[in-house]
């Protein structure tokens, strides 16, 4: 199946729209568990294996951009879903339908700071458990120290 | 060096020397390092222990534990929370013990130098080190000289006089 019939079979749900230029389908988060439902479940689509989770950072530091690939074994086809939040607003969790979503979640959180909503146990899974800030975020600073040491900034002196 | 010291054995096999000649003879021919590695340098560390380069002909051997290991080769990337571990590794070796950091990253941060938020940027903001190896990473024959670099230095200490 190509994403117009992928579209298709799940286009009774709210809210969908097909983006044809990139072949995605952006999803609103209030929809994203209806369509991971559908995904999961129905028998034409069977989408067995969640490849990537990916956050985006939309430029401002207030808008991103989660992407889902899926992929069917089993009908050999895959789609993008894209989903817009605001920072601080949740997505909804997808680790409880597929496992594969657990650590991409966390590292989500841990790198861009977007929040999941229902996911088991959302902590850092990279960096250490009290750094501050998101360090892929496009406002992100650069700390001066960590522990007590230095991260030096001034390149004068290498270059 | 080494080698000199084994020339002067004259027809009686007796050598007249200092006591801290033979102390360093001995550690500069001991380096039991500390088996552990961080990033790629430690594939390159490997090669060189390896039975093709075969460290071991200078006395160099791997140790599982920092209570046994008089060098510690830094080899790769130390990130900020690697850092602290490095450090309480380097904190657990027992005296005499020497340090050698392996490569741009261990030497400086390396690729990591411009962006990399969660690199250490050199491996001596932390913990002394005794000899620096360049390269990214460096082959083994760069280590095995930064090796025999360290043995040189530990050739001109002077264990047996009072530290100041």
């Amino acid at each position: 199946m190509d994403v117009n019939k992928i579209f298709e079979s799940i286009s009774t749900i709210e809210g969908i729209v097909l983006n044809s230029e990139a072949n995605v389908i952006m999803v609103p988060s209030a929809s994203l568990l209806a369509v991971a439902d559908k995904f999961k479940n129905d028998i034409d689509l069977n989408f067995d294996f969640l490849m990537c989770v990916t956050a985006l950072d939309n430029g401002d530091s207030e808008n991103f951009t989660i992407a889902y690939n899926f992929h069917s074994n089993k009908h050999n086809h895959s789609v993008e879903l894209r989903v817009v939040v605001v920072d601080g607003e949740g997505v909804p969790s997808l680790a409880s339908i597929w496992k594969t979503a657990d650590w991409h979640e966390r590292e989500a959180y841990d790198l861009m700071g977007i929040k999941f909503i229902g996911h088991p146990e959302l902590k850092r899974i990279l960096l250490p458990e009290d750094w501050e800030g998101f360090p892929l975020r496009k406002n992100y600073k650069v700390a001066d120290y960590y522990h007590g040491v230095p991260i030096p900034k001034d390149k004068s002196y290498w270059e | 060096m080494d080698l000199s010291l084994l020339e002067r054995f004259d027809k009686d096999n007796v050598v007249v020397e200092k006591l801290d000649t033979l102390i360093n003879w001995s550690r500069a021919n001991s380096q039991w390092y500390f088996q552990f590695g961080l990033a790629c340098c430690a594939i390159e560390m490997m090669a060189a222990a390896a039975p093709r380069h075969d460290l071991e002909r200078f006395g160099a051997m791997p140790r599982a534990s920092p209570r046994q290991s008089d060098v510690m080769i830094v080899a790769g990337t130390v990130t900020l929370k690697m850092a602290e571990r490095v450090k309480r590794l380097y904190e657990q070796m027992s005296d005499p013990k020497y340090v050698i950091s392996m490569g741009s990253c261990a030497n400086s941060g390396g690729p990591y130098w411009q962006h990399g938020y969660h690199v250490l940027k050199g491996v001596d903001l932390v913990i002394p080190v005794d000899v620096y190896v360049p390269g990214c990473p460096p082959r083994p024959e760069a280590l095995l000289q930064g090796l025999l670099e360290l043995q040189k230095k530990i050739m001109t200490e002077t264990p047996l006089r009072k530290q100041a």
